[in-house]
């Protein structure tokens, strides 16, 4: 049975990743998981400098769901080049790294810093929706999009992954520019922007007052937006949004997707992600598939 | 260290101690690795909520393989806790935190133990292991003063202070047992000194313990809490500030979860 699928030329053993942010740089789950099974680990956001993030509270839990507003804390590209790159690349999966910044040259100057120390893909985040400069502006507007796509391309050494935010008119715009801009793949959806409010405190129960709303609940929306990416765009999808099981992840496949990742889960269940890989041989076996790819897109 | 596990704990048993303050039993085979002034994590049964509780260890029985777990109601995953009764299992994940460090109390020093409203119920191992003199001080809105019968059997007794013994004193802020007041106050009326002190309790008690740690030149451990998602290091959601750029994050954050929750007061900016 082959389970591999190619992003960019770039073969993973199976198509269950980790969502940026929500898997560390691997370090902490490594306790649960063995990484060697992952067909990748996508780290958290990695900027050029180190960036303090957001105050607290940073998270909150919602129906099905959680917000957060973490607003990218990481220790700066030069520490995590030297810490947690070299922890991942002990193992026997794919690295993708996640790359965000304030500005253009931001983004650019870790695409470089990153050039040569056999990162497998970069996956750019112009969607995260909790910091004030940069990231989202980039990924809401079309023309915006389509500059830094083109700009990041032409410097990256590492085929790059758009990964888009949901919190736009239409996402298959977005796709569309990203891809004309010579974006390798897509990955979506980010976090759905949301609010809780405290009742008997009347405020916010994020500091931020906004955070990206993740988890089960979000997975139909999630899935809706694969599936209308995938047909409106040739690169591959990199489908995530509430996948928790094994058949959470075959809907993202069957929507377009040829790689899914396990976001928010992985912090209810660290386990998540080896279940979700286990989960879509069985269903594979059970059903007499011989190749992922046959369902790969199968539901138009 | 000891690896972090998910697995299903059995309730041996469950009892209401206070208005909303619940003791909770569990065996599980991650009692065996827990150490005072470390959590675990509880998983609501009910699939809408999605995070584990994080709560303190209240006592650990290494022998038994059992934790008890002393927690209030303070919404509806812990309102479900609550339902729990001898024979059901219950989902944690486990042993998280660093933990108080024990080893800094040694014979000889005087060893101030403070707990504040849910923050007392870690403070009862960490009163059990401590091996120097120790006076404890627990603070509760009213008589309604949860663990109390327990420090003083651990402790010893306020009438039976002496050598390596302790004392227990309490503070209520309505003045209907103990001192009127909060532990501060508490330590004050009784004359107490310290050579080094631990806390568990509420920010502004934990910002007044970081306070009179430093007017007494003392070293103080304090427990800190925060929203958490993960529990283990991963999702950046349950940082404090931190007066020095940390070792970790390289930034002036550390992560309450797995750098904490106990923290020496001078590293964190309250």
């Amino acid at each position: 049975m082959n389970t591999s699928v190619k992003i960019a030329g770039v073969e993973l053993k199976n198509p269950v990743m980790t969502g940026s942010g929500t898997f560390g740089s691997g370090m902490e789950y490594g306790e649960f998981v063995d990484l060697n099974r992952l067909g990748a680990v996508v780290t958290k956001g990695v900027s050029n400098v180190p960036w303090p993030g957001n105050p607290t509270p940073r998270v909150a839990e919602v129906y099905g769901g959680m917000l957060n507003a973490i607003g990218l804390q990481n220790p700066g590209v030069d520490v995590f080049i030297e810490r947690d790159l070299a922890f991942l690349k002990q193992f026997d999966t794919k690295v993708i790294v996640n790359i965000c910044g304030k500005t253009v040259e931001d983004y650019l100057e870790v695409a470089e810093k990153l050039a040569d120390t056999g990162v497998d893909l970069l996956e750019v985040n112009v969607s995260c929706p909790n910091v004030k400069e940069g990231a989202i502006a980039f990924g809401q507007k079309a023309e915006a999009l389509y500059d830094i796509t083109s700009r990041i391309k032409a410097v990256a050494k590492q085929p790059i992954i758009m990964k888009l935010s949901p919190n736009v008119t239409d996402i298959t715009e977005m796709a569309r520019a990203a891809e004309s801009a010579g974006a390798d793949a897509v990955s979506l959806i980010n976090t759905l922007t949301g609010v809780k409010i405290d009742i008997e405190k009347r405020r916010f129960v994020l500091a931020n007052k906004t955070g990206g709303m993740s988890g089960p609940a979000i997975k139909p929306v999630a899935v809706r937006m694969v599936w209308q990416c995938a047909n409106a765009v040739k690169i591959p999808i990199i489908g995530m949004g509430g996948i928790a099981t094994a058949q959470d992840a075959i809907e993202f496949l069957m929507a377009g997707a040829t790689a899914v990742a396990v976001g928010a889960m992985n912090f209810v269940n660290p386990y998540a992600t080896v279940e979700v890989i286990e989960g879509i041989g069985e269903f594979l076996q059970k059903h007499g598939i011989d190749d992922i790819h046959e369902i790969i897109g199968c539901v138009k | 260290m000891a690896q972090k596990k998910k697995e299903a704990a059995r309730v041996m048993g469950q009892k209401q101690l206070a208005a909303g303050i619940f003791d909770l039993l569990l065996q599980t085979k991650l009692a065996g690795q827990a150490c005072c002034g470390q959590f675990v994590a509880v998983y609501p049964k009910d699939k809408s909520m999605l995070l584990p509780r994080p709560i303190s260890i209240c006592e650990t029985d290494r022998k038994a393989g059992t934790l008890r777990l002393v927690y209030r109601v303070s919404g509806s995953g812990t309102a479900e806790f609550s339902g729990l009764r001898e024979g059901d299992s219950v989902d944690i994940l486990g042993i998280l935190g660093n933990g108080f460090p024990v080893q800094k109390a040694v014979s000889g020093m005087t060893a101030l133990l403070l707990g504040g409203g849910i923050g007392v119920p870690p403070i009862l191992q960490l009163a059990k292991e401590i091996g120097c003199a120790k006076n404890v001080v627990v603070g509760y809105r009213d008589a309604q003063c949860f663990l109390k019968e327990d420090f003083e059997a651990a402790v010893g007794g306020r009438d039976k202070a002496n050598g390596e013994m302790g004392g227990v004193y309490v503070a209520t802020e309505d003045g209907s047992a103990g001192t009127k007041g909060n532990v501060m106050d508490a330590i004050g009326a009784n004359g107490l000194k310290a050579d080094i002190v631990y806390a568990c309790g509420p920010m502004p008690m934990l910002r007044a313990v970081k306070q009179y740690a430093q007017r007494e030149n003392i070293p103080a451990y304090i427990s800190l809490e925060e929203r958490m998602a993960c529990g283990v290091g991963a999702c950046l959601g349950c940082v404090c500030k931190t007066t020095q750029v940390h070792h970790h994050t390289h930034v002036r954050n550390a992560r309450i979860c797995t750098d904490g929750p106990v923290f020496e007061a001078r590293e964190v900016d309250i």
